[in-house]
């Protein structure tokens, strides 16, 4: 599904002392099928945007449209129980949102609120469990007796299980160790690519987002600041520090390697493998032009 | 010489009768005035660890020593103020209606004069950069200013160590940085230990030395230069190296032999400059 932001602006508590502008006049289209990072820092209007999404708020200014749902101050879809079938939403710390007794019962909860038959749960939680890394022996387990990451895979099996078109992902990877931050991402970026899903990505993490997504939005007060393909986006350090945020640190070291060897090796999302044989080129004589 | 601070003895812990082991036999020592980073995967046991350290926990077999005291639960109270903690979750651990009134709690619990408690609530919270803060609600700070607020709260106190446990696991990475430089800033001017628990390479590289966790055993310690240069065995256990130490082993695949495990870009680079005048 694609979707649109035209002019949105988003204030919480208005008419009131307390009234803060967390959108401000925002425009963003993603195209149905890409997979997008959103970038910012904290209070950068990331949270408030995701809630746009599958309509938790609707604009206090300007349009959004989901596909055909179209969400503005005036105008909520009579239909929004199909609008939040469509979009499924990773909130951070997911599995803070588990609650029932068993594994099973937990993936069920999402697609049976939303009409879905018993037989096609039947199928889908059997699907969902290897593409998020878990067998059917925890089908009978508590939710409550796994390990934090187990958990984590429970609650993302109940989002993928609602068969979404669109997966939004809130810092899905925070407080997991290394191993568990890469197998996370890669399992969303297969879930990705099999399903055919539009992908939106909230992060932190320059380096996922120069990894797993075709464009790159960076958000500053509320509005767009950047956009573009993450090897464009990246590779400007000021525009970025501005606003409070670091270029991949392998920018910063290809930028230093620049500085003292005056060759440039351009940063084009290459692997550090091939970073390295770029640098035995400018070592033995050769140029790091290509 | 150097003094021990901290020893485990033999420590071994699980959370109940039936449960599997979560430390086996873990033996280390911690010294004054270091700054210790302890890495593992996602139940390592590096959490245990910490909250055996100012009995939270009390092991089933082996023994503790904090400052020469055994940790058991006649001492706690004693060992608690020696030994400081910060969690990972800031919103969980506020007691105050304002900010002074937090870092006040700890202290009005270990029964300072208010003289006392004045000076020193000035002297903590220009340390964390928070003085204009002090009547401020816990709630509306961000993420990073109440880890800041946490940690003055500690340091009011002035425990010996201070156990950061995830700490900048919720900020955002402009937050971290200036975490760790407040952290920084105090180490140096307070004389305080400094344990770290961490997923986050760029604090490991800054520590004095690494503990690495694997399986509730010892799997490695040493400087992070050190630890660093045993890639493969770090990604056997579910770890990563930093982006300076892959970009290492790779320019070493490629045929250049550097003179030392790198840290940081610029020890690479003056590496690779040296090596590159040569030819």
């Amino acid at each position: 599904m694609d979707i649109t932001f035209k002019n949105v602006s988003f204030v919480y508590q208005q008419h009131s002392p307390f009234a803060h502008r967390a959108l401000d006049k925002l425009d963003l289209h993603i195209p149905s099928g890409s997979f997008v990072a959103v970038v910012g820092h904290t209070g950068s209007g990331k949270s408030t945007l995701i809630q746009h999404l599958n309509g938790l708020v609707r604009p206090t200014e300007g349009d959004v449209w989901i596909g055909d749902f179209h969400l503005n101050a005036e105008h909520k879809p009579k239909n929004m129980k199909e609008l939040r079938s469509k979009v499924g939403v990773v909130f951070q710390y997911p599995e803070h949102q588990l609650f029932e007794e068993t594994v099973e019962k937990d993936i069920r909860f999402g697609p049976k609120n939303f009409g879905v038959g018993d037989r096609e749960i039947q199928r889908r939680v059997k699907e969902v469990l290897p593409s998020v890394g878990l067998t059917e022996d925890f089908l009978d387990r508590s939710p409550f007796d796994l390990s934090g990451g187990q958990m984590r895979r429970v609650a993302i099996a109940g989002v993928l299980a609602t068969k979404p078109d669109v997966l939004v992902l809130d810092e899905p990877t925070a407080g997991l160790d290394p191993r568990g931050q890469k197998e996370m991402m890669e399992m969303f970026y297969a879930a990705h690519q099999e399903q055919k899903l539009t992908t939106i990505l909230v992060t932190h993490s320059m380096e996922d987002a120069a990894t797993y997504a075709d464009h790159v939005i960076i958000l500053n007060k509320g509005t767009k600041y950047m956009e573009g393909k993450p090897e464009a986006v990246f590779v400007q350090k000021e525009a970025l520090q501005q606003v409070q945020l670091d270029v991949p640190e392998v920018v910063r070291f290809l930028d230093l390697f620049e500085k003292k060897f005056g060759m440039s090796i351009p940063y084009r999302r290459q692997s550090v493998k091939d970073i390295a044989k770029a640098i035995e080129k400018v070592m033995t004589g050769g140029s790091g032009h290509e | 010489m150097r003094s021990k601070l901290i020893e485990f003895r033999n420590v071994s812990f699980r959370y109940g009768e039936e449960q599997p082991w979560v430390l086996k036999d873990c033996s280390f020592e911690i010294y004054e005035n270091e700054w210790v980073a302890i890495i593992g995967h996602n139940g390592s046991g590096k959490s245990t660890i910490a909250k055996l350290m100012n009995g939270l926990l009390f092991p089933q077999r082996g023994e503790i020593f904090i400052d020469q005291k055994p940790v058991t639960p006649d001492t706690i109270w004693e060992v608690r103020k020696d030994v400081g903690m910060v969690f990972q979750n800031p919103d969980n651990q506020f007691v105050g209606t304002t900010v002074q009134d937090d870092v006040a709690f700890g202290m009005e619990n270990r029964g300072f004069t208010r003289t006392e408690m004045l000076t020193r609530l000035e002297e903590v919270l220009a340390a964390v950069g928070m003085p204009a803060y002090r009547q401020t609600e816990p709630h509306r700070l961000s993420g990073g200013q109440k880890q800041r607020v946490a940690i003055a709260s500690v340091l009011a106190v002035s425990p010996q160590v201070i156990i950061l446990d995830e700490a900048t696991a919720m900020l955002d990475p402009k937050g971290r940085q200036r975490i760790m430089q407040t952290i920084k800033d105090v180490q140096h001017s307070k004389d305080i230990t400094l344990l770290t628990i961490t997923h986050d390479l760029h604090e490991i590289v800054q520590a004095d030395r690494v503990i690495v966790m694997n399986d509730g055993q010892l799997w490695d310690e040493g400087l992070p230069r050190e630890v660093f240069s045993k890639k493969d065995g770090l990604k056997e256990i579910g770890l990563d190296t930093p982006f300076i130490s892959s970009l290492a082993e790779e320019l070493k695949l490629a045929g250049i032999s550097l003179t030392q495990e790198p840290l940081n870009h610029e020890e690479l680079l003056e590496d690779l400059w040296t090596l590159h005048s040569r030819t």
